[in-house]
């Protein structure tokens, strides 16, 4: 059988609001991004179906992100990766930088897949993924809501716009997963305490030979405007005079 | 002084599960993970640090959350039919199993989780916050049964129950009789001995979790003329014929565990299936239910915690004379010394598991866990439905389960008087010249 080994990018989820600057993240509890979770199941399956033969989860970011690859060792990857990312450097972050560690982490580790999850609830961005297959030159499966290993390569079905797109791509491949790719598993009391012996490596960007230095500045965060309250109006000819008056007719 | 005071804490710090530095949940509502300080006994300047209470190791911290959510998704849309129809789902049952949390101490050999009685402590709570008849479903099997499996189990009876009762089968504890509730030792069911069998006649009352039992922990006297150290325990196996399960009662709380008489008619049970020794049962009775207690301890803590968090909320939606209920000043005094209440029950009842952890003498604490957190948990739920108003009085909102669940808390595992009678002999022997 050949070797496979599945690969998943796991970023912090940050909530909480501003200060024009960016987003709150001291003293909030950080989770992994739903997205991603649905990939570590998906990876973890795969492997349960004997198809991968190692699960590889990584995180990027402060010591934090320690949490967050336990809980997907908990769910049944094999073992983790911690690249140190903190400080300044983390909150700049970005999906570029991201993407050219996990290049250089899936050309170090041989990996034949790489499976994200399709964006992170925080920025919002949905280009890790992307930008990650065209660093490595590898085919991707995007918005993934379906995935199946063949002898000749990999079926992907795609949510878009239209419907549902099937693909079909070789390895090695980058995929994204979808909301309805699967339902992921609780970390049941057992795997926790396995997880607890699994080992977890540390790595710094510079030792990947990456720069982590961004080419976007964020000017200002704002909040959505405040919703106003509206109005009511009986019949047409009420909406018409009000719309006059406020001077948009 | 500076040395045997060193030797202690030393002692007690070796025990705590490692590795440390990683979370620290501080205050009920606050959702913050903060980073611990890197902490541990710096014998050669002489100072030892210590964490707060509520300080978890990695795999506490997980599981609490783990539980967390489960709890929240697979227990939580069950919690009303379970209670309107006094009966536990099925599926509930198995997810339980399913996620390793009816074995966590148990050794991964037979099946369990093999983490520390903390860590059911913590479970127990989390689940309580949902649903406290499953949260006590949990803590039966997990404080009394495998305990007394455990500790006390021949390499025969480990091997046949040890990985059932952790993957697919709840056992029952059966002390209480119709005349002998706090009275326990006074218990009429009878063993009498025949060559290499016992047969057991009696009937045991308030048996919880007895209607999906496959295993009964039944406590009977071989020999009545010893009074209490004839008392044995003796495994018996639901299938066994002779054993009867009696209807199940109609309870004001907790009514999704079911609650049955089990009556014993000639029921033969081989030598072997002794767990322990003859004429120790009461001990066993006494040391297991020690433990038990700070796990109704934990149960109570939850239940006060999930009945405050789902009246908060409202209190702070609420508009009555053009503010906030919250914000009057009745209101606040009122939530606050609620939430002090719930914090110190809270700690006693960590504290007191973390002394059993470490092996230091915690009877006393564990008392003192039990009393205080029934009483804060009446009190709890009694304040959340006069804050909640009228919706607080109907069954369309969870508080009112709460209030009915909370009162077995001073009833059940000791009464509050017992456990007041028990820290008052600790206090006597305390000032013994």
């Amino acid at each position: 059988m050949s070797k496979k080994k599945s690969f998943l990018a796991i970023e912090l989820q940050i909530r909480v609001k501003p200060d024009h600057s960016g987003v709150v993240t001291d003293g909030v509890k950080h989770s992994m991004n739903p997205f991603c979770e649905i990939a570590v199941e998906e990876a973890v399956k795969l492997k349960e179906k004997k198809l991968m033969k190692e699960v590889v989860v990584v995180s990027c970011g402060p010591q934090q992100s320690q949490e967050t690859i336990r809980t997907a060792l908990a769910m049944g990857a094999d073992r983790g990766i911690h690249v140190e990312v903190s400080g300044k450097d983390y909150e700049t972050l970005g999906p570029l930088q991201v993407s050219k560690i996990l290049a250089a982490l899936a050309k170090k580790e041989d990996a034949q897949l790489i499976i994200l999850g399709k964006q992170a609830i925080d920025d919002d961005c949905n280009q890790t993924g992307q930008m990650t297959a065209a660093l490595l030159d590898w085919p991707q499966g995007t918005f993934a809501s379906e995935v199946s290993l063949e002898k000749d390569g990999i079926k992907v079905v795609r949510e878009i716009d239209g419907g549902l797109e099937t693909i079909k791509i070789s390895t090695p491949a980058v995929l994204t997963a979808d909301l309805r790719l699967n339902t992921p598993r609780y970390a049941t009391l057992p795997n926790i305490m396995k997880a607890k012996k699994k080992k977890i490596a540390n790595v710094k960007p510079a030792d990947l030979g990456v720069d982590l230095t961004s080419r976007l500045e964020v000017l200002r965060v704002d909040e959505p405007p405040q919703r106003q309250a509206g109005m009511k109006v009986e019949t047409v000819d009420d909406l018409v005079s009000k719309l006059k008056d406020a001077g948009k007719v | 002084m500076a040395a045997p005071f060193a030797r202690i804490f030393s002692k007690s710090l070796r025990q705590i599960p490692r590795p440390w530095g990683s979370s620290c949940q501080s205050g009920l509502r606050s959702r913050s993970t903060k980073s611990l300080p890197v902490m541990g006994s710096d014998h050669t300047s002489g100072v030892v640090s210590f964490p707060p209470l509520q300080t978890y190791s990695e795999e506490e911290s997980m599981m609490k959350d783990a539980v967390k959510k489960y709890a929240q998704e697979r227990i939580a849309p069950f919690v009303s039919k379970m209670d309107e129809n006094s009966a536990m789902d099925e599926e509930v049952i198995k997810s339980l199993f399913e996620q390793g949390l009816m074995g966590i101490e148990i050794d991964p050999e037979y099946g369990g989780t093999g983490s520390s009685f903390f860590a059911s402590i913590l479970v127990i709570e989390e689940l309580a916050k949902v649903d406290p008849s499953v949260s006590v479903l949990c803590d039966i099997q997990n404080t009394l049964i495998n305990v007394l499996f455990t500790k006390l189990g021949t390499p025969a009876q480990k091997e046949k129950y040890l990985s059932h009762l952790s993957t697919d089968m709840i056992g029952s504890f059966c002390l209480s009789e119709a005349e002998s509730g706090s009275d326990a030792f006074a218990l009429k069911t009878r063993a009498e001995k025949h060559k290499d069998f016992y047969v057991i006649n009696g009937s045991k009352m308030w048996i919880s979790n007895a209607e999906h039992a496959g295993v009964f922990l039944v406590m009977a006297n071989v020999n009545p003329s010893a009074g209490y150290r004839g008392i044995t325990c003796f495994i018996v196996d639901r299938e066994t014929e002779g054993l009867e399960i009696g209807r199940k009662e109609n309870k004001l709380g907790l009514r999704a565990s079911s609650t049955c008489p089990v009556n014993f008619d000639n029921v033969k049970v081989p030598e072997s299936n002794i767990l322990g020794e003859i004429g120790h049962g009461y001990k066993y009775a006494i040391g297991m239910l020690n433990e038990g207690r700070i796990g109704i301890a934990a149960q109570m803590v939850g239940l006060a915690q999930g009945c405050f968090d789902h009246t908060v909320p409202y209190t702070r939606q609420r508009v009555q004379f053009g503010k906030r209920i919250f914000d009057f000043q009745g209101m606040q005094h009122q939530i606050a010394h609620v939430a002090t209440q719930i914090e110190a029950a809270r700690l006693l009842t960590y504290n007191a598991a973390r002394l059993k952890e470490a092996g230091r003498p915690f009877i006393k604490e564990a008392c003192m866990a039990k009393y205080f957190s029934a009483e804060v948990a009446t009190l709890t739920t009694s304040k959340c439905i006069e804050w909640m108003g009228g919706v607080g009085f109907t069954k369309d909102y969870p508080i009112e389960k709460y209030y009915r669940d909370c009162k077995i808390g001073t009833i059940y595992e000791g009464t509050t008087n017992i456990q007041l009678s028990t820290m008052a002999k600790f206090i006597d022997k305390e000032f013994e010249q």
